[in-house]
């Protein structure tokens, strides 16, 4: 065993170059020995590794083969299980290819499919004449690595000359089965890497697809690919082909791709579902193999969800597989399923409930995952309270993951297209305050977002929005927690912001000082601080304006008073205040005044000296206001208000600072301000949209923050405002009943538990109480929201901005489909009638794309070999086409029959006007081609 | 498509290892660490399905079996069928039973070329052609009588390893 491992002969050198290489040879470790010394190495592989390869780099320059091979079978081991780069070896792997001796061969060509990498084929060029030799010949052993090396290659200069290979490869009748196949699947890469070969190997596919072919399933599995990647449109013309595979094969492989080949043609052609739903139906009673009727569920579900008869036997059979108790992989994919019934078919849902509420408490995170999924899904108007509420109680038993999962779905779901599904804000608000007291909460980004973006876009949900603030802030134990922080800043900045909401201000200024915001990050404690000012400034113009109300029966300087009044938008004493007047003049005294400038002023003093500017700058601020404060006489003794016209200039100047309300803003708003004169925009910058214009990706529909007149705005938010007064007018009556979530049970008090408390769930200990609560919910109720949903502030062209995305990605695919689109239409030469499959409109539409040039385009293609050899192809299979053609005429007469008679008249009147329209187009474009026109046989097999 | 096989044994070592589209070395460790990150977190008798649209883009899952000390993984996209991916984990499994007869981590450690020998004749280029493992079997046996006929690298090195070992 002693050669075998790596020795000192690794350092020797000899001058005598055959001698070294047979000494190389000799002591040289084989790829086991190499394995071996790997696995005991005491100081582990990695220490070993840089030992081989440095021996591997001087063993595979040798010129002996059988060194070099075994070099490069060691190299290829390093590799792939080390993921070692080996490109720098593709040269000597290359070298290999032409050996005689078939281990070695085939080593090389392991190491070079492993190996082979985009930056290394350049190479290949050299080996493309042994890659022509090994593709020709008999043995299977040789013609298959080199096939696949080909594919990996993905270079089209190989292609362009190793096509013809390839296409002799897959016609041939000498080669056995196992090739071809490999040969077809080989093909698939090529068309994509060259979309034009599609003209020369597509026939060769479509004439293999038949059902006694031994190539079925590589054709099969070619086209699933290719409809799957492609436009799904330009295989219609083969959709008789597929039919019959459907109905005549009894491979479970082939009918699997079969099927979802189907799944992506039949939204585009609905009549196909009528020929697909009895043999799909047929399969789903008599199969035996799961994975084929899995697979006609899913393709029930997502071709034709509108024909009922399937849908339901769909279900049953879908049912089995969500009851498989013993077989999780059963359960996971039922309820996966489901999952693509689109919203109109929420009875299958409905039906399911049992199981699936019963799935939230699997042990299988992917099941768990599916069925709140589908729970979601399931969320209307009418329900989502009632949804809600049982899931974030849920939540609080569930482990952190899933805890997190389940909270972040209902984030989404309620967030979703400006919450469109949240009628009660109030409801959400709280629902949003209690969510980020589970224990488990992480998802403080997300909730930021939302309670600042419902604060600028709902006016109605203010009130609740700060009192629901005022719960996080004034608890201590939140602030120790760093998941929470993002929450609490947009909780602060809530309070300061509509701090006129607020029943108590001094209650929150003194939650915004506590010690505790020591633990806080800088950048959340500066928000904090900010909320200090606008509460101070709130509590200082509200003392001014409440006394001076107060003492308007006396002597006031009416006209000074009442300006401050107008410049506070929605002040104290406005009718829709929470507070009232007499409240107010309770709260403010001047005693309570002057302590809260005490207590700013000892809570801040710290931070003047802090290190982060922004905390320093802000606490600065406000000391800076404070000090201007200095020597102001807020009360005398005998309860006089004291005109001290000091205060009323800094009152005035703190309302002029605060009134500016602060608004969404529309992703376009930028576009609506007018060019100013003189300013060339489009000058130097035009040619930037060409090179941009490819990758360009608009920005998400995101909210940013601008000062905005309150009534000033648009047109529509001056509309609104008057309805949203009467709306909270209406609300205020009665915001009681929505404060807290009705079913808050034994808990009772108005107030919130300590944070954290895992007591705070109702004692939901077993499912069976969750699915009576789901009982309720899910069902879907008819009755109307008892509530009118307050106005949520959006802007029309945030919406479009989302379609936009989409539309450039459709412009991606072309090329392949066009070709395809030129073989499947016109290069068979049996054009216009095959094309009438399609409906009406979308043929309309294909007519009018390829058009005389894409027609010119192909017929001009320079490659004459491939252009030969499609042509003889071509020739050979019109006429096979035609018998099949007979046929095939035969089968399907009868079901025409039928179907004729199910029409009316009147239908059946408008479809051949249609045709006839086709008929025109056809034939003009026929004449173009010199292709006789009579070939209106496709259509009339197929439907 | 199948976008990649990989075996490895439940320590996160990697004994079979294919991809089937371009993934430079780097990336290729990444992914079975991440793989290997993903399952030795799954409990026995979960599903045998994971999501991978974070690893291997979208709409791609992968599939496993764990078997004694060995985890059989295929990843693929919406063009295959899960429980027949799960079912062709069977044929090679089954195949790799037929070869090695009582099969075991160390024969797959030991016998890298023929597995490889193995796989390819089940997936060519990320596409299934043969799902029998009896015609497996065939071919690889063919290939294997062929090898031996001529196989000089062998011969030489257990010659001389056996003549230094005595």
């Amino acid at each position: 065993m002693a050669g075998v491992v790596p020795s000192a002969t690794a350092g020797g050198s000899s001058s005598n170059r055959s001698a070294s290489s047979l000494v190389d040879s000799l002591f040289q470790p084989s790829l086991d020995g190499m394995i071996k010394s790997l696995r005991s190495a005491p100081g582990g592989e990695s220490a070993l590794i840089p030992r081989f390869l440095s021996e591997i780099r001087r063993e595979i320059r040798s010129t002996d083969n059988d060194t070099k091979g075994a070099a490069l079978q060691k190299l290829t081991y390093l590799s792939s299980i080390y993921s070692i780069d080996m490109a720098w070896a593709a040269f000597h792997a290359l070298e290999l290819l032409p050996s005689p001796n078939p281990a070695l061969k085939r080593s090389a060509f392991l190491a070079a499919s492993l190996c082979f990498h985009p930056s290394s084929t350049d190479l290949l060029p050299l080996a493309t004449h042994q890659l022509r030799k090994d593709l020709q010949s008999p043995k299977f052993s040789f013609s298959v690595p080199a096939l696949h090396l080909l594919v990996l290659s993905s270079s089209s200069d190989l292609a362009l000359h190793l096509s013809d290979d390839l296409l002799s490869l897959l016609s041939s009748s000498h080669t056995t089965p196992h090739v071809r196949r490999c040969a077809a699947a080989a093909s698939l890469a090529i068309i994509r890497l060259v979309p034009n070969y599609a003209h020369g190997f597509l026939p060769k596919l479509i004439e293999v697809l038949g059902p006694s072919s031994p190539l079925l399933s590589a054709a099969a599995g070619v086209f699933c690919e290719l409809v799957s990647s492609g436009d799904p449109r330009a295989y219609l013309p083969l959709a008789p082909d597929f039919h019959r595979v459907l109905l005549e094969c009894r491979d479970n492989w082939v009918l699997i791709k079969i099927l979802k080949i189907f799944a992506r043609l039949t939204p585009l052609e609905p009549r196909l579902s009528r020929k697909l739903v009895d043999p799909i139906c047929d399969l789903m009673r008599r199969s035996s193999a799961k994975s084929l009727v899995f697979e006609c569920i899913r393709t029930v579900f997502f071709g034709f969800p509108e024909q009922e008869a399937a849908v339901r036997l769909a279900v049953e059979k879908l049912k089995e597989f969500v009851a498989a108790d013993d077989d999780s992989n059963l359960r996971y994919l039922g309820l996966q399923a489901m999952t693509i019934l689109r919203k109109d078919q929420s009875w299958v849902v409905e039906e399911n409930r049992e199981a699936i509420v019963k799935s939230l408490a699997d042990s299988d995170p992917n099941i768990r995952g599916e069925a709140l999924r589908l729970i979601m899904s399931m969320v209307f108007e009418n329900n989502i309270v009632d949804i809600s509420a049982v899931l974030v109680h849920y939540a609080l038993r569930s482990d952190p993951e899933f805890c997190n999962e389940i909270l972040e779905a209902i984030l989404f779901t309620c967030g979703r297209n400006f919450y469109e599904l949240v009628i009660d804000f109030d409801w959400y608000v709280s629902l949003l305050g209690e969510m980020v007291r589970n224990p488990h909460f992480i998802k403080g980004d997300e909730v930021e977002r939302q309670l600042i973006d419902i604060g600028l876009r709902v006016k109605d949900a203010r009130l609740e929005l700060v009192r629901v603030a005022r719960d996080l802030l004034i608890d201590p134990a939140l602030l120790g927690n760093n998941h929470l922080h993002r929450v609490l800043s947009a909780a602060a900045w809530i309070s300061g912001e509509y701090i006129k909401f607020s029943k108590n201000p001094l209650e929150i200024l003194e939650a915004l000082l506590q010690p505790r915001i020591s633990l806080l990050p800088s950048h959340v404690r500066a928000v904090y601080i900010q909320a200090v000012f606008k509460v101070m400034g709130f509590c200082i113009i509200s003392y001014v304006n409440v006394h001076i109300a107060s003492d308007s029966s006396h002597d006031v300087d009416k006209n000074a008073g009442s300006e401050s009044l107008d410049a506070f938008e929605g002040d104290t004493s406005k009718p829709n205040s929470p507070v009232g007047l007499s409240r107010m003049k309770e709260l403010l005294t001047s005693k309570s005044i002057t302590y809260i400038l005490n207590l700013i002023v000892t809570a801040l003093a710290p931070f003047s000296e802090c290190e982060e500017v922004e905390v320093q700058e802000r606490a600065c601020n406000v000391l800076g206001w404070i000090h201007m404060l200095d020597g102001v006489e807020w009360k005398t003794e005998d309860g006089e208000w004291s005109k001290d016209s000091k205060i009323m200039d800094i009152s005035k100047i703190m309302a002029g600072v605060f009134s500016e309300e602060l608004g969404p803003v529309s992703v376009n708003a930028q576009k609506r301000i007018p060019v100013p004169e003189g300013l060339e925009l489009k000058e130097n910058l035009s040619d930037l949209v060409l090179i941009l214009g490819k990758d360009y990706i608009p920005p998400l529909p995101t909210i940013s923050i601008s000062l905005q007149k309150p009534f000033h705005s648009e047109d529509k938010e001056t509309e609104l405002t008057t309805e949203s007064t009467s709306l909270l007018a209406e609300h205020r009556k009665r915001h009681g009943l929505y404060y807290l979530p009705t079913d808050k049970g034994e808990n009772g008090s108005n107030e919130y538990p300590r944070a954290n408390d895992s007591t705070l769930s109702v004692n939901l200990d077993n499912t069976e109480e969750l699915l009576k609560l789901t009982d309720q919910s899910l069902a879907p109720r008819k009755t109307k929201p008892s509530k009118a949903r307050p106005t949520v502030v959006k802007f029309n062209e945030d919406d479009d901005l989302t379609t936009y995305s989409r539309h450039l990605k459709e412009k991606k695919e072309g090329l392949l489909t066009g070709a395809v689109r030129d073989v499947l239409l016109f290069g068979e030469e049996k054009p216009s009638s095959s094309q009438k499959i399609l409906s009406e409109e979308s043929a309309e539409k294909m007519v009018l794309e390829i058009s005389a040039s894409s027609i010119a385009d192909s017929l001009h293609k320079e490659d004459f070999a491939v252009g030969e050899v499609e042509h003889k192809i071509s020739n050979s299979r019109k006429s096979k086409h035609h018998s099949h053609g007979k046929e095939r005429h035969r089968h399907h007469r009868k079901s025409e029959d039928i179907e004729d008679k199910i029409h009316s008249t009147t239908k059946r009147g408008s479809h051949h006007h249609g045709r006839h329209k086709h008929m025109q187009k056809g034939e003009s474009r026929n004449a173009l081609l010199d292709v006789a026109p009579h070939t209106q046989v496709v259509q009339d097999l197929l439907l | 498509m199948i976008r990649a096989v990989i075996v490895m044994n439940t320590q996160g070592k990697p004994r079979l290892v294919r991809f089937y589209e371009f993934q430079p070395p780097e990336k290729q460790k990444e992914l079975i660490r991440s793989i290997y990150g993903v399952l030795s977190s799954r409990a026995d008798n979960l599903s045998n399905f994971v999501q991978t649209d974070a690893m291997f883009g979208e709409d791609t899952r992968l599939v496993y079996k764990h078997l004694a000390t060995m985890y059989f993984v295929f990843v693929f996209d919406s063009s295959e069928n899960e429980l027949a991916m799960l079912d062709l984990i069977q044929v090679f499994v089954e195949t790799l039973e037929r070869c090695f007869k009582n099969v075991c981590e160390l024969d797959l450690v030991f016998n890298f070329v023929k597995l490889h020998t193995i796989l390819d004749e089940i997936i060519f280029a990320g596409q299934v052609v043969e799902t029998s493992s009896e015609e497996v079997m065939k071919a690889v046996d063919e290939i294997a009588r062929l090898e031996k006929s001529t196989n000089p690298i062998s011969i030489v090195t257990k010659s001389v390893a056996g003549r230094l070992g005595r």
